[in-house]
């Protein structure tokens, strides 16, 4: 068989496209069934983003030059980058809310990215690259700091009047039984959009990442004029892979910048 | 009808919105670039809310996408 003789890694994977999300624990903390915080791949894969922002972050303000070197010159395009986005939608007053959405766009921008990293084949899931942010409730918990943020914000800023949002000025007092219910709705769906967005990003990104290379051990397990075509799928990962970059960084881009929208309501609710 | 058969039909039927997504892209893209073409020194402005509107847009169709997984694994 033709199987055999490949090398491991271009053998037709096992696996489903799925596999890739599971969750497996590398240090048990489970009491009982009742409080389950084991260390799992998630959180090593969160420790290791957090690691590496840091450790980037400290490489690039450790020796401060008036003409930037390679990495400091890194660190400023990624702060005056945010510090733009930042001052356009919120102006002086978003300053405060700067350390916060750098910390929310560093954190998705690395778990997305270092997400993409292949992993070590023949070694245990544990230890497999895994992508936080493909997993709803990670999404989800940021969203809703986000969220959060701005409804606490708001009300302790505003007191009642943060409930101008649902009444934007202008709109006739007619319509206003319309418009209230819609603004409702429409601002409880925020989290839940801005998690799903994220989520479902990087999800599908991996599962058809995955797909293609099943289509390529596929192939070339078929052999003859199959094994060749495999070349088609193996130019598809490639073109995937380079939109999976662009999908990390917008996604992560995109999460910040609607989260500076958001927090502008809560600087001004009466639009 | 086995209600597996079904399963896989409705989540097929799930990523319909997919045409709604492509023609949006498709729209989007075409529109950015003849304002690019028309006007080429407004082309950075325009870049960052293309942007975002293509995030939002693609975002729709995933949507969908984890509808299909709702109904395929669960």
């Amino acid at each position: 068989m033709i199987e055999q003789l490949m090398p491991s890694f271009l053998r037709p994977l096992a696996a489903g496209p799925m596999e890739q999300f599971e969750i497996v624990r590398i240090i048990p903390l489970d009491f009982n069934g009742a409080v389950d915080i084991s260390f799992t791949n998630a959180s090593l894969w969160m420790v290791i983003v957090v690691l590496s922002a840091t450790l980037f972050f400290a490489l690039a303000t450790r020796r401060l030059a008036l003409i930037p070197g390679g990495t400091q010159s890194m660190g400023e395009v990624a702060y005056e980058f945010i510090a733009k986005m930042v001052r356009d939608t919120m102006g002086d007053e978003g300053r405060q809310f700067f350390p916060f959405v750098f910390t929310l766009f560093t954190f998705v921008f690395l778990s997305n990215f270092l997400g993409l990293l292949p992993s070590i084949p023949g070694t245990p899931a544990a230890v497999h690259s895994f992508t936080v942010t493909s997993h709803i409730i990670v999404t989800f918990t940021l969203a809703i700091i986000s969220v959060g943020l701005v409804v606490v914000y708001g009300l302790i800023k505003h007191g009642f009047g943060f409930l101008k949002l649902f009444a934007p000025s202008g709109v006739p007092l007619w319509l206003l039984p319309l418009i209230t219910p819609i603004e409702i709705v429409s601002f409880l769906s925020r989290p839940v959009s801005l998690a799903v967005r994220l989520f479902a990003n990087m999800l599908a990104g991996h599962v058809v990442l995955k797909v293609f290379a099943g289509f390529v051990g596929s192939l070339l397990a078929a052999g003859g004029v199959l094994s060749i075509l495999s070349v088609v799928p193996l130019i598809g990962i490639v073109g995937v892979f380079l939109l999976e970059f662009l999908v990390a960084f917008l996604q992560a881009f995109v999460f910040a910048i609607l989260t500076c929208i958001y927090l502008q309501d809560a600087l001004h609710p009466s639009h | 009808m086995d209600a597996e058969a079904a399963k896989y039909i409705g989540a097929g039927l799930a990523v319909l919105p997919l045409f709604g997504v492509g023609l949006g892209l498709g729209i989007m893209f075409g529109n950015f670039l003849s304002g690019a073409f028309r006007n080429p020194s407004a082309t950075a402005g325009l870049t960052g809310n293309f942007f975002i509107a293509f995030a939002l847009t693609e975002a729709t169709g995933l949507f969908a996408l984890v509808i299909a997984f709702l109904i395929l694994f669960s």
